[in-house]
Parts: C-alpha cells; structure tokens; sequence
C-alpha cells in the first residue's frame, strides 16, 4: 500500500487547488444566487486541463490519470460544487467519446472539450420516467439513409441550456437494455431544443434541462461504440463517473469541515470556544473519520480504473459512502454553526444544499447497494 | 502511464496474510466455537502461533521475531480474529502491547532477556496500564513505585491485564511521582513468580471468553532497575504511544470478527428462503450487506492506512484512532446486522452469529474507548 502522491499528481492537485481558492471559491455565493457560471470560470478550468486530465494527450488531455482526476475534482468542489459538477460532466463525455467514438470524431472533439471550445460536454441517459431503470426509457433512433433520426425527451441535463456536445442515448432496438444505443449529438443540431429549467435546491450554479429531440437527425458516424451497445457504454461511463462524484462530495465535505473547525474555535458559549465542548469534538472527529475513510475508498477506486481492472464494486462503494458521509459532515457543520449557518451569510448554507444531489446523481446510493451486494452475492 | 498510488499487497504482505489465513482456517476456526462456550485458554494454539512467528510479527528476525512490518502483522490478525477473537488479542497484546515498546524502548539487554524469547513466543506477555479507578484517564493511577536501593519496589493493582493468568512478563506502569501527573510515571518489567507480583482469578466477559484477563496485585514488589524500561518519567509517553499501535491491532482485529459475521450472512442469505426464495433476494437483505460490506471496505482502508504511517515510522495518533474508531464500531454494526440476517437462528448458539455479537462488543471499550479515540481525532484537527 503506498498512498503519497506522484509528483504530477500533486502538481495537479496543487494547481487545482490554487485555481479553485483564488478564482472559484470568492465567486461561489454569487454564482449559487445568479445560478451561472461566469465563462471565465470555465475557461480557466480548461486552460489549466482539467476538463480532459484523464484523456490521452493527443486528444488534448493532460494523461494524468484517474486519481489525479479525483484530486483535482475534489479540489474545484471544495471551492464550488456547481463548477464541480460541470467538470465532472463534461470530463466524463470527453472519456465516453475517446473510448467509444470513431477515432476520426474523438479527434475532433476531444480536444475541443479539453480547450474549452465546445464550453461543457452533456451527458442524455435520464428520462422523466427512466433514471435509476434506463432499460425503461422511450426515446428512439431510427436509421434512416446515412444516420439516424431522435426522437423523445431527456431530464435532469446537467449544463444542457449551454454545452457543446451531448451524448444521449436511444432506443434502437428491441424493449429492455439491449436495444439501447448511443449517439454524438451537437448542440446546434436543429431537432435539439433545450427544454424547462430546473429549479433546484443547490448546484444552482449548473443549470439543469430538459431536452427535447425532435427529428434530431445526426450522422452515421455519431454512433459511439456498437450499435445495441449503449446500455454498457452508459455503465461504464457511470462507474467511472461515480469517482468523480464521490470526489465533489469530498471536497463538498471538507470545504463544510475546515469552516466548522475555523468557526468552533472562534465562537464562544459559557465563557469558551465551543471547540472546547466534547459535544462538538465528537463531531469534529466524526466527521473526519469519515472523510478519511471516504477519501480512501475513492482513492483506490480511482487507482483500479487506472489500472485497467474492473472497478464498479469499488466506486459503488466510494460513491455511496462518499456521498453519504459528506452529507452527515454538512449536516453536523451547519449544526456548529447553529443560527449563521442556517443564513447564507456562511457557506455551510451553500454545502448543505449542494451536497445533497450527490447521494441521487449517477446512481442513487440504492443504485450503489444494488451494485454492491451483487458482486457479493455473485 | 503514471505512477499510480498502491493499494495492493507486497508478495512478503501477501505471504504473511496466506500464512495465518491456512492456520486459522484450519487449526483455530474449528476450535473458536468450544473455546468460547469452555472459556479454555488455547495453549496450544499459543505455542503455534509462536512458532509461526505470529507472536513478533514486526520484530526483526535477528530479536526473534517474523521480521515482517506492521501491514503484515495487521493482516495475520485480521485472519486470527476471523477465526477466534479470543486468540486474536492474546496475540495482539504479545505483538503491539509487549514486543513493541520493548523493540523501541527496550535496551539490549532487556531486548536479549525479554524481547527475544516474547517475539519467539517462547514467553508470553501482558500490559499493565488500567487500574481499578483509572481506564481512559491513564495519568492519575494509583499503583507506585518506590525506589530502594538498586530495585524498585511496586504496590497497587492492575485490572483488566489480557493474558494476566499466563502471562510470563508484564510490563507495569506505576508512578514514581504521584504529584508529577503524566510526567511522574515509569514503565518497568515484572517477571512471573517476582515476589509480590499476585494476578487473581481470571475475570468473566460477555465475549473474548477464551482470551482470560485478570486482576493483577502488587504487594510490595521488588523489580531490579535492570527492568525498568525507558527513562524514570517516560512512562505515560511510553504507554500513549504503544496504545497509537495497539489500535492498529485491535482495528484490525475487528476487522476479523466483522469479515467472519460477512461472510456467515452472505452464505446464509443465499440458502435460507422467504417467501418462496432466498433472502437474499429481497433488497432490505441485499442493503444490510451492502453497507457491511462497504463500511467494512472503510474500516479496512483505515488500518492498513494507520500500518503504512507506523512502517513508515511517523506519527500515527490520529490515523491510529480513526482505525480503531471506525473499525470497532462497524465491527459491532456488522455483527449486529448478521444476527439480524441469521433471524432467531442468529440469537442461537447454534450459529457463530451471536459469538461475533458479543467478541465484536470489547474493541470499542480496550485499547482506548471510542470516546478516547474521538478525543484523540479531535485534539489533532483542532490543533491543525
């Protein structure tokens, strides 16, 4: 077991880190009210490549690998969970399309997901009536003379009113998983129309849409990987897209922690700091036991993908006990925070409600125990 | 490709790991059930762990130990603790709580005399710490310690002493100084059959059963300054920072008794049926293992996390605690939820279910409490 960081792992850390508390985190509150981000936000986050830090180079990434990604993810979600969210999206299309894309279409738009150029990349699976159960959903592809027509309606798009490129699933064949197929879809496609806005409790930052395709035609060569084969392609790309999750609620986790300790030793209750109350000390080493913990779990789910092995158990694992012990640390440092950290005069406010989507997104933590005890009961 | 970070064992990890799981599976597992119910000391059982090395895991071969480091040692206990809890903590308080203070703090003489035969297993060793009215707050004991001449002459008692009934040396801590708090104790080695030195009848456990503890009393009794481990005053230091790596043990031991309660309802989900098919089919079954097994996935990463730093040789408080913290109370919550798993067949002693239940019970409590633990993970991020 050998848990330090490669010199470039922690360069990436430390440049995303930086990045975030300079740039990010002083525009957090403002970007939670106005519910955007600032273009500037963005494109600094490409500049610095973090929108492709698991991509090859020659397809603009910076190869730095999975747990590199998870440090940096963790690092930009300390700062600001909506920025997070849109990294960790967008990240996650540009590894769909450089693992199942034509390598003439990866070629094109990888690196313009890595530059910044396409904005963000999307990620369609969701239906309102399919989430947790894709094999249920509606939308459809028809083949028709040199590519395929879209029909139906997707929910829950993360950065669906602005990203460049979306990848979306349909129905291509027969009812059930196997029949599903994906497809490269972008964004000035005239048979997309971005539907309703969500509102929603936190990550108000990234927007959230519905989609509508209408006669969406796309080409041949939009279809990613095998045709039929979009249920693994989708399964796949979740298993790896719940290390990035379980690594925005880290840093979702430790942003509440750091303010609950800064604020335990600083306020004071019967003539002391309540730092000095073993009723909030227990808190305290709660929660960082199972940040701790947590860390460690997403960690070595990060290095198993790296590796090339097979992963899913573990970022079941590091997503649900992630997303899960971020949200008690959130509870337990707004409950330090007593009244203030029921305003939105402190963060805390903020964390509480963002940290909340990442127990629901890219699996339920239901999800995550179903995979979970599958593997066990195997 | 970069570099990645390791989770994976070393061949020489893996090695020590296999080699207490064989002799666990076979030799310890079919006996853990009858130790428990007889409360039979597993002398046996000691003598071979010695032999294997199991006694001094991470002590170097050329001081009689295993020579392998502390990832190994909290791997062999993870497997000795699956089979039977109770061998488990004889052999951790031997490994962590004896051979470990005396590879650091022991002379060469004491490490001739002392740590060699321990480490071989060839003597067996106890820690004497908690006192009747001293547990968690270790500094304000009442045992002490006189100096006469070139001996020193110990009165007072120790409670709780795992392997006080057989043990062959104990290491005391009793205060020189009782005005001085911490700083006024010393630790000292007391040889079986020293004049004064009188373990009790062995106490009697909700669990652990086979691992007898004891109280010991001191009635006026003279240790050679010769034995007098460390400096005059560095007790408590001494016993803190044995205590960092006894957590790493203990962490790992209920690691074992949580992986054992795992993998008993595992196996009994898919054979007992309700409702026309095997539980485990039903999703409140499938989220009661899921969290088992992930909560002990943490616990896991935790330990070996706590080993790593000690390999390493920094400072491993914090790690240690959350280890053990963590650790011991999944250890309970798994042991709990297999009984709960097992239904009334768990509440049985037909099944090992409610032997878990109750071994599991003691890692929260020995070795610092989770209470300790919590202070000692506070006291560490408040002064960050």
């Amino acid at each position: 077991m050998n848990l330090d960081l490669t010199e470039e792992q922690a360069l990436i850390q430390a440049s995303a880190r930086a990045y975030a508390q300079e740039r990010i985190a002083p525009r957090a509150a403002q970007i939670d009210a106005d519910g955007v981000i600032p273009d500037e936000v963005l494109s600094g986050l490409a500049e610095l490549g973090l929108f492709g830090v698991n991509l090859p180079e020659e397809l603009g990434g910076a190869e730095a690998g999975v747990v590199a990604y998870s440090l940096a993810m963790e690092e930009v979600a300390k700062a600001c969970a909506s920025t997070a969210v849109t990294m960790a999206v967008t990240s996650m299309v540009g590894e769909v399309i450089a693992a199942f894309a034509r390598p003439e279409v990866a070629r094109v738009y990888c690196p313009k997901l890595c530059s910044g150029a396409l904005r963000a990349g999307s990620f369609a699976l969701s239906e309102p009536e399919a989430g947790s159960d894709p094999g249920a959903m509606r939308t459809t592809a028809r083949e028709v003379d040199g590519g395929w027509v879209l029909d139906g309606s997707k929910q829950w798009i993360t950065s669906g009113d602005f990203a460049g490129v979306f990848v979306v699933w349909a129905r291509t064949g027969g009812p059930g998983t196997r029949g599903i197929s994906a497809f490269l879809v972008d964004a000035d496609n005239p048979g997309l129309k971005v539907g309703r806005h969500e509102e929603k409790m936190g990550l108000r930052g990234s927007s959230t849409t519905a989609l509508h395709l209408e006669e969406c035609r796309v080409e041949a060569d939009a279809l990613l990987g095998e045709l039929h084969g979009g249920f693994k392609i989708a399964m796949m790309a979740l298993d790896g897209g719940r290390i990035g999750i379980a690594s925005q609620a880290l840093g979702i986790g430790e942003a509440a922690l750091a303010e609950a300790v800064a604020y335990a030793k600083e306020r004071e209750t019967f003539g002391t700091p309540i730092a000095n109350h073993q009723a909030i000390q227990w808190m305290i080493a709660d929660s960082r036991t199972e940040l701790d913990a947590a860390a460690l779990l997403t960690r070595r789910a990060a290095t198993l993908k790296q590796a090339g092995g097979r992963f899913s158990s573990q970022a079941a694992m590091a997503k649900a006990y992630a997303s899960e012990a971020a949200c008690r640390v959130c509870d337990r440092a707004l409950q330090i925070h007593g009244g203030y950290g029921y305003t939105k005069e402190y963060a805390v406010e903020r964390h509480y409600r963002d940290v909340r989507v990442t127990r629901i997104y890219e699996g339920t933590s239901e999800i995550q125990r179903i995979v979970i005890s599958r593997e066990l009961l195997r | 490709m970069v570099r990645a970070m390791r989770f994976e064992l070393t061949e020489e990890q893996t090695l020590v790991q296999e080699m207490a799981r064989t002799f666990a599976e076979r030799e310890v597992a079919p006996r853990a059930r009858a130790l428990d119910k007889e409360g039979s000391w597993p002398s046996d059982l000691v003598a071979k762990m010695g032999e294997l090395g199991l006694l001094g895991v991470a002590v170097p071969s050329e001081l009689g130990g295993a020579g392998a480091d502390n990832v190994s040692y909290a791997l062999a206990m993870e497997e000795i603790a699956r089979a039977c809890a109770s061998t488990s903590v004889i052999m951790s308080v031997n490994n962590s709580l004896v051979c470990d203070p005396l590879l650091k703090y022991g002379n060469d003489d004491q490490k001739a005399r002392f740590l060699a035969p321990l480490a071989a297993g060839e003597k067996l060793g106890c820690f004497g710490l908690t006192e009747p009215a001293s547990g968690s707050d270790a500094s304000s004991m009442d045992t002490v310690a006189e100096e006469d001449g070139d001996h020193w002459v110990i009165n007072g008692s120790k409670n709780w002493i795992t392997n006080g009934p057989h043990a062959d040396v104990m290491i005391v801590f009793a205060a020189h100084d009782r005005g001085a708090g911490s700083k006024g104790t010393t630790a000292f080695l007391v040889e079986k059959g020293t004049p004064g030195f009188n373990p009790q009848p062995r106490d009697h456990k909700l669990g652990i059963h086979a691992a007898h503890s004891c109280t010991v009393f001191f009635e006026g009794c003279r240790v050679p300054k010769a034995n007098q481990l460390g400096d005059k005053g560095m007790g408590f230091k001494i016993a803190m920072s044995t205590l960092d790596g006894g957590r790493v043990g203990i962490a790992a031991q209920a690691l074992g008794i949580a992986r054992a309660a795992l993998e008993e309802a595992v196996a009994y989900a898919k054979e007992r049926k309700a409702f026309g098919e095997p539980i485990a089919n039903k999703q409140a079954i499938q989220f009661m293992l899921a969290d088992m097994a992930m909560e002990l996935d943490a616990a896991r990463l935790l330990t070996l996390r706590a080993a790593t730093l000690k390999d390493k040789g920094v400072r491993h408080s914090k790690e240690s605690a959350m280890a053990k913290l963590m650790a011991s109370e999944v250890a309970t919550k798994v042991a709990h939820k297999n009984i709960q798993i097992h239904g009334g067949y768990g509440y049985s002693t037909e099944y090992d279910a409610e032997r878990h239940y109750r071994d599991a019970r003691i890692t929260e409590i020995y070795e610092g409490t989770s209470e300790i633990q919590r202070i000692v993970i506070a006291a560490n991020v408040l002064k960050g």
